[in-house]
């Protein structure tokens, strides 16, 4: 085979394969939607983050504004400290109001951002200050069975009372 | 009886030793096309020669089987996501499974077993018919000029030829799953970008890539050189690099996925 057609062929083989390397990282992963060069980090205290996991979202009215970088458990004040990568284009006041939302009843957990009145903005390596832990679904339905045992307790109390009275 | 079994101990002594002897000897001989390279890089024409056989003669196979594997995956994926509900998510298991497991893996077996037993035969007969000895006796360094170019042509191609068997693959889950099932495709494909993430995913992949690449090569190349000079050592030579570079791909694909996915969500 000729010298010329050969390396054309490579030429077409490389760039082939380049091609399919940019498809799999623009449509089928995320680095077209988000890319982590331009953001910047907020820590969260979180007395519990139920199910969170390190990579999940963090949304904002429903838009994903970032991730969850990093997850460890404060020693200082026993609590998880969790370390969220925001994109920079976005700003959120002082007083934003960080909390471990579930998406759908079993789906995956996310950290809801709502932002609050302030005007100074929170700026990389801020603490979040205001933030509201996961539903952990036990916890829950532990306390929907002491109301319920509480409540036909009390009204125990008042047949017995009634009756009594009667 | 007492000699039976000091024979039978004898054996297994004397395959160990020589299962341990031909492993040094194969990484010597790895370590020297290493080193040898330097003048195959200066001439890169003899691996972009290479290349084209190793690579673009590969690519037909690879498409196909890209494609397929791509379109079964659709179809099984949507048959057990569909009893939950959740077939929207289809294209998120055929993106993961190629991305992660499949791309590599396969690609890496057709590789061993199209381009490598191809590199192992050539260089096998080139040794049989006594090529290599005239280039020794000629002063060029057969390991310099024949082995370290088909070895960089492999480790070169193997990366892109995985890319491209993901990349038709996912392409083929889409046909299946939204052209002709009708899965959303809104959501077959942002939800595929939801759950397939760059660094852990995708480079993680192309790292796996660039390994079995090297593995299946420097098995190709080694079998070939060291095959008996005979049409019967050259075939036997042939099987044997299917054989272990596809044992070696499944295995180092095990470990790589044990360091690599460990803990992830």
């Amino acid at each position: 085979m000729q010298r010329a057609t050969m390396d054309l062929w490579v030429g077409v083989f490389v760039m082939a394969g380049i091609g399919a390397l940019l498809v799999l990282a623009l449509k089928v992963g995320n680095m077209g939607t988000y890319s982590a060069a331009d953001s910047y980090t907020l820590i969260g205290n979180f007395e519990n983050i139920g199910g969170l996991k390190v990579r999940a979202p963090v949304k904002s009215a429903g838009v994903v504004v970032g991730r969850v970088a990093d997850i460890q458990f404060s020693t200082e004040t026993f609590d998880a400290l969790v370390t969220m990568s925001i994109d920079s284009r976005y700003k959120f006041p002082k007083d934003t109001f960080a909390s471990i939302l579930t998406s759908g009843l079993i789906g995956e957990q996310y950290i809801g951002l709502a932002a609050g009145g302030d005007d100074a903005v929170l700026k990389g390596g801020d603490k979040i200050m205001k933030t509201n832990s996961a539903m952990v679904l036990e916890e829950l339905i532990g306390r929907f069975l002491f109301d319920k045992a509480s409540e036909n307790k009390s009204s125990d109390t008042d047949l017995s009372g009634t009756s009594g009275k009667k | 009886m007492p000699s039976r079994i000091v024979a039978g101990i004898r054996g297994i002594g004397h395959r160990v030793v020589d299962s341990v002897w031909r492993l040094g000897y194969a990484s010597r001989f790895f370590m020297l096309t290493l080193l040898k390279s330097g003048t195959s890089l200066r001439r890169f024409g003899l691996i972009i020669r290479e290349v084209y056989f190793t690579g673009v003669l590969s690519l037909i196979i690879i498409i196909v089987s890209g494609l397929f594997v791509g379109m079964v995956l659709g179809l099984q994926g949507y048959e057990t996501l569909q009893k939950y509900g959740a077939e929207s998510a289809v294209g998120t298991m055929v993106a993961l499974s190629l991305v992660r497991e499949l791309g590599p893996v396969v690609a890496a077996l057709l590789f061993a077993s199209r381009a490598g037993s191809a590199i192992t035969a050539e260089i096998g007969l080139m040794k049989a018919t006594e090529q290599l000895a005239a280039m020794e006796m000629m002063a060029v360094d057969p390991i310099a000029r024949v082995v370290a170019p088909r070895f960089w042509a492999g480790v070169i191609s193997m990366p892109f030829l995985a890319a491209m068997f993901s990349a038709v693959g996912v392409f083929g889950g889409y046909m299946v799953a939204v052209v002709l099932i009708g899965v959303d495709e809104g959501s077959f494909w942002s939800q595929m970008q939801g759950a397939v993430d760059f660094r852990y995913d995708i480079v993680n992949g192309i790292i796996k890539t660039c390994v079995f690449g090297v593995a299946v090569t420097a098995i190709a190349v080694f079998e070939g050189y060291d095959a008996s000079p005979t049409a019967e050592g050259v075939s036997g030579a042939t099987t044997r690099t299917v054989v272990t570079s596809s044992l070696a791909i499944l295995g180092l694909d095990f470990i790589l996925t044990s360091f690599m996915f460990r803990g992830m969500s």
